[in-house]
């Protein structure tokens, strides 16, 4: 690009004389005499509107993933990245099979996946059932709907903090009363793997801090699913509860055989969305657990990884395999969902 | 009969309904509540009965754990008052360039047509949606390199990354809703585009730009993981959420770390909370058509 926005400025004011008549298919393409320099001028500007965010966007996202390859096939250390030279050719596999090779790594994705699909589904679930309560009109409904947004809306540190609190075995209210109410000793509920409560007399078991990191992102993320099922459900057209109410149907009916098959587009994308972002989590595991008490995921270790061991390659082979298995996974929800429905 | 198990089934849901609410009422108000209430308590109060998260009169009025957690680091405190500047700065900077670069970007997306539209609008979703994780390494590797790791600078540039996709996806989803008429006439009066954006589309898009603005500024202000990967080292370049998740791995109070974590809300707690109506409609935006 040699022309800056402002030539384009010019040269488009330069051309008044043009009949701006619709050529078909574009709304806003003024034909010209000269056939394609219109649409040329047309592209240029675009080009030159949208230049600023994708580069910035490409210099800071493919590139690095690029690198982020180049990095994985080398022996780096932290401290060595004075006198690094990323053109010097000695790549090796070393790093992935550091990686892989680990005791825990099975235990790390599986740790992972399971992470993602319970937050995922209890926050989807929360969603809806929120959802739901919210739709119908009550007295405080706005204050309702404002509160909820709350967990969603408050920084994520914060509201790690504030669970912390709130589970701190010394002056925490939530770990007091789980404690009175399950009969579980003192618990620590962050760092323990699991704890025993007793219920009418039976025991069992329960991972502790798993639980809890699963809990809290369903807390942190219902809001999101919330509004995004809300806005759906005030678009569904009346007339078909109407209909249905008409025919006799129950309102238990007219959910499952109305509302639910409504929702199912909606469904697809919040799974898939929330599945993506939780499945990478580090910021809500990092700051509530530190990945203790079984619940060291992926995200988390590539960041052990660059700074508790300083192995920036081992660090970097790890982050490609988490895009990897996120990628084919993916790819198996795209070859078994029906797209219409995602879209 | 059918009119008896309709009653029934009436007065159940009603129950059904008012649990609920009391339930998302309990879960969200609770947690909020005890923040706030905790973050003015003195410590060795709580520490003799936890379920005295009340505040006495004398305990607010004092506010000692607010001026703890505002005093510089000199003087004693835990210096948010900086904390405060570093993550106001690389918000607003955040905002700025996001929403400047975001605007004409979603303009040409949504109105003009170019070779590679599709890609591009395809790329923004993925980039969206690409972990922070993956990138993190490269980055903190460059910005070591060539010195921009322990800047604010530094940090505002990767925060670009993230924030344009969304300003970008938001703004288009708005354009494209907006009727061309207008447009199109100013355009056969002889404007040029760049006059059409500036006098027609920016004014209309107006709402918009401050609902993609706010959103940003949030993304900004509570961003945690570069922040750590960057900044750790330098105290004082700390932005809040960094600041705060440090103290908590020291020996403090934790009805001092409930005053920065009130501190570090409060901003985004407003913004939402007056502009909440634009914000929902621009997240949920083009993904309940379908």
């Amino acid at each position: 690009m040699t022309q800056g926005p402002g030539d384009e400025l010019r040269e488009i004011n330069s051309a008044p004389e043009v009949a701006l008549v619709e050529e078909g298919a574009g709304p806003s393409t003024p034909p010209s005499p000269g056939g394609s320099t219109i649409r040329q001028r047309e592209q240029r500007l675009a080009f030159g509107l949208i230049a600023p965010a994708v580069i910035i966007v490409l210099a800071l996202v493919l590139l690095p993933v690029l690198w982020n390859v180049a990095l994985s096939l080398r022996e780096l250390r932290l401290i060595e990245l004075q006198n690094f030279n990323p053109l010097a050719f000695d790549f090796s596999l070393e790093n992935y099979e550091e990686v892989i090779g680990d005791s825990d790594f099975i235990e790390l994705l599986r740790t992972t996946l399971l992470y993602a699909v319970l937050g995922t589904s209890l926050s989807i679930l929360m969603g809806l059932w929120a959802a739901l309560v919210v739709q119908s009109a009550f007295r405080g409904r706005s204050l309702v709907r404002g509160l909820i947004l709350f967990p969603y809306v408050v920084p994520v540190v914060a509201a790690a903090l504030l669970w912390r609190t709130m589970l701190n075995p010394q002056i925490g209210i939530l770990n007091s009363w789980i404690q009175s109410v399950f009969n579980t000793g003192n618990v620590d509920f962050l760092t323990s793997r699991s704890f025993d409560i007793q219920i009418f007399g039976l025991e069992f078991g329960l991972p502790a801090a798993f639980t809890m990191i699963i809990l809290f992102e369903g807390w942190r993320s219902f809001p999101f699913a919330f509004l995004f099922i809300l806005a759906r459900l005030q678009a569904l057209p009346g007339e078909l509860y109407e209909a249905a109410e008409v025919d006799g149907a129950s309102a238990l009916q007219g959910f499952f055989h109305i509302t639910l098959p409504q929702l199912r587009g909606v469904f697809a994308v919040l799974f898939l969305l929330r599945f993506i972002w939780t499945f990478n989590t580090f910021d809500e595991i990092y700051l509530l657990t530190g990945g203790a008490g079984g619940t060291q995921v992926v995200s988390v270790e590539i960041f052990e990884y660059l700074f508790g061991r300083s192995d920036i390659g081992a660090a970097a082979a790890l982050s490609i395999v988490l895009a990897l298995f996120l990628a084919v996974l993916l790819l198996l929800y795209f070859r078994f969902v029906p797209t219409e429905e995602t879209g | 009969m059918t009119v008896r198990s309709r009653n029934a089934e009436y007065w159940t849901l009603g129950v059904l309904k008012w649990a609920s609410i009391a339930f998302f009422i309990a879960i969200t108000a609770f947690p909020l509540l005890y923040m706030v209430t905790l973050s003015f308590k003195d410590i060795a109060e709580v520490l003799l009965n936890p379920a005295n998260f009340f505040p006495s009169w004398s305990e607010v009025s004092s506010l000692e754990t607010y001026r703890n957690v505002l005093r510089p680091a000199e003087e004693g405190g835990r210096g948010f008052v900086r904390l405060l500047r570093n993550s106001a700065l690389v918000a607003l900077a955040t905002v700025l360039i996001t929403v400047g670069t975001g605007t004409l970007a979603a303009y040409a997306a949504a109105r003009l047509r170019f070779f590679g539209k599709r890609t591009i609008n395809m790329a923004m979703v993925l980039v969206y949606l690409f972990p922070a994780i993956v990138m993190a390494i490269p980055l903190f590797v460059v910005f070591t390199a060539i010195g921009l790791r322990d800047s604010l600078v530094g940090l505002t540039i990767v925060y670009l990354a993230q924030t344009i996709p969304v300003a970008l996806y938001m703004l288009r989803s708005y354009f494209v809703t907006v009727p061309v008429e207008v447009e199109e006439s100013a355009l056969i009066d002889g404007c040029s585009r760049l006059a059409v954006i500036w006098r027609i589309v920016l004014p209309l898009a107006a709402p918009a730009l401050a609902a993609v603005s706010l959103y940003v500024f949030m993304i900004a202000w509570n961003e945690f993981l570069y922040a750590l990967l960057f900044l750790t080292q330098s105290p004082e370049l700390w932005t809040l959420p960094l600041g705060l998740q440090q103290l908590d791995s020291q020996e403090i109070p934790r009805t001092v770390l409930m005053a920065g974590a009130v501190v570090i809300s409060l901003p985004v707690i407003l913004i939402f909370f007056v502009a909440e109506r634009y914000l929902v409609e621009g997240l949920t935006a083009g993904s309940v058509k379908g």
